[in-house]
């Protein structure tokens, strides 16, 4: 299974035409106590670069952008009940929503690892 | 707010490397650069607070002294109460009162506390407005006042059920304070200036000091396990849960007193038919809606689900409605009530606690039910 980034700080962990997307260990760290997060309806189509979460601290609420374009296959009913574990287990437990991928082609223009750990140097 | 250059340096309070040193996330606020939070959180530092004790830098509000050219702390009130629509005359020595500077319309520029120090006033205005304020107070009471701002002085809160034993240790005078007592008090062999009150709800304290003892008195209480250092941010959702008002937003100059539910601060010598009624600026609007009430009011909101609703939702009386009945102008998550919770304007007609309304929140319309504040109890000690 690969991981990819993007700037804005999400991780997708693509298995097969699957990808499970969530927001990184950084992310959270920079927004403090999750209290709220708000995810896609699955079956939803959603098209690279749109807003498609809503990640909410004490202070402010953030967008969570879809990646890649695609269609919602299944969310993380978990986070509704326990928002807190976004800082908790941010890049394992704290998944938001999987999309089935449309254009494997989006997927290239994504960092790996080491490209986020520089960008997020 | 004002609009700030984003080249203008940024000012600085007395506990500024206090700050850096101890982990602050420093960010411009008010032309100040302060800490939002430390490394704990809002969340943590809100819940520590209404816990044990959390203290507060606000040095970055205004501190003004006002004295009469007369000598006499009783003109210099007759003075202030051309700009404000509270009763400062009644003011004792030793007590301080909430009032606020009102416009020709009876907006609210400015809210601020004014403290009867025998001799003179104390007054503490908010940090967005204190140029203005001081401007509004030489413009308007230089015939008989000397209006003497206070830079040299830091100010800090402390605040929560342990704010007391705290502050004991370094303040004799402290325990026998009551809620709104205000006068010079000796802490830590500084000469300050301690009222007990504050802006979370809580029983505490605010303390003004000298600037260059300022960082020493705070390492001081620090010492202290229950005391923590508190950022903005918690201070925010401290004051909201407890049905507090920021200036600026839950009141501003196009919101008169009554319209923002303040109607307990203004006292009746002020009122129709009272010893000096009237006389202060924007007085005939708000005198009659003391008398006729309000075409709309300042409310506390409950929401019924778990999403947060912030500054700037719109409210509708239902949830097709087209037309906005009005705004949301504080509001998100609760920590102590561990719920969303939010303050904001409605018609009159629909102002009654248990009113059920909606805010538009990205496209949704959330249910929410007109509350009572504050929605967290005050634990002031009367």
């Amino acid at each position: 299974m690969t991981t990819l980034f993007t700037p804005d700080h999400e991780w997708l962990r693509i298995d097969g035409d699957v990808a499970t997307i969530g927001i990184t260990d950084y992310a959270q760290s920079q927004l403090g106590d999750v209290v709220f997060v708000e995810l896609p309806k699955v079956g939803r189509s959603l098209k690279k670069a749109e807003a498609a979460a809503v990640v909410e601290s004490v202070k402010a609420a953030s967008d969570v952008y879809a990646p890649i374009s695609g269609d919602v296959v299944e969310v993380n009913e978990a986070l509704a009940a326990e928002p807190a574990l976004v800082n908790s287990d941010a890049a394992g437990k704290a998944w938001f929503f999987k999309v089935k991928i449309a254009d494997k082609s989006e997927l290239g223009g994504l960092m790996d690892e080491a490209a986020y750990k520089a960008h997020t140097a | 707010m004002l609009a700030r250059d984003e080249h203008t340096p940024l000012n600085r309070t007395p506990l500024h490397a206090l700050h850096i040193a101890l982990g602050g996330k420093l960010v411009p606020f008010a032309g100040y650069e302060m800490p939002v939070q430390y490394a704990p959180g809002v969340l943590r530092e809100h819940l520590h607070t209404r816990s044990k004790a959390g203290l507060f830098d606000v040095s970055h509000m205004g501190q003004i002294a006002l004295h009469a050219k007369s000598g006499r702390a009783e003109d210099a009130a007759r003075a202030l109460e051309r700009l404000v629509p509270q009763d400062i005359v009644a003011v004792a020595p030793g007590r301080q009162r909430y009032a606020q500077f009102t416009n020709e319309n009876g907006g609210i520029l400015d809210d601020l506390m004014v403290a009867n120090f025998g001799d003179h006033l104390f007054l503490v205005v908010n940090a967005a407005c204190k140029a203005e304020d001081e401007a509004h107070l030489r413009e308007h009471l230089s015939d008989v006042c000397i209006i003497d701002p206070l830079p040299d002085r830091a100010l800090i809160a402390m605040q929560g059920p342990r704010a007391q034993s705290a502050l004991a240790k370094l303040c004799a005078d402290a325990p026998a304070m009551r809620f709104m007592d205000s006068g010079p008090h000796e802490v830590d062999g500084l000469d300050c200036f301690v009222s007990r009150s504050g802006y979370t709800g809580e029983d505490g304290f605010e303390i003004s000091v000298p600037a260059d003892g300022a960082e020493r008195l705070v390492k001081k209480l620090l010492e202290n396990d229950d005391v923590r250092l508190i950022g903005l941010g918690a201070r925010d959702s401290l004051r909201w849960e407890a049905g507090l008002c920021l200036s600026g937003h839950d009141i501003a100059t196009t919101t008169t007193p009554v319209e923002g539910a303040l109607e307990w601060s203004i006292q009746k010598g002020r009122r129709h038919s009272g010893a000096r009624a009237g006389g202060f600026i924007g007085a005939d609007k708000i005198l009659a809606q003391l008398d006729k009430g309000a075409p709309r009011r300042r409310v506390g909101l409950k929401a019924e689900g778990r999403a947060p609703v912030r500054e700037g939702a719109a409210l509708f009386a239902d949830s097709a409605s087209v037309e906005p009945v009005g705004s949301v102008t504080s509001g998100g998550f609760g920590p102590s009530l561990n719920a969303p919770v939010a303050m904001g304007y409605l018609p009159a007609s629909l102002a009654a606690p248990g009113t059920q309304v909606f805010a538009e929140v990205r496209g949704q319309r959330l249910p929410l039910k007109v509350a009572a504040t504050p929605f967290v109890p005050n634990t002031y000690k009367r």
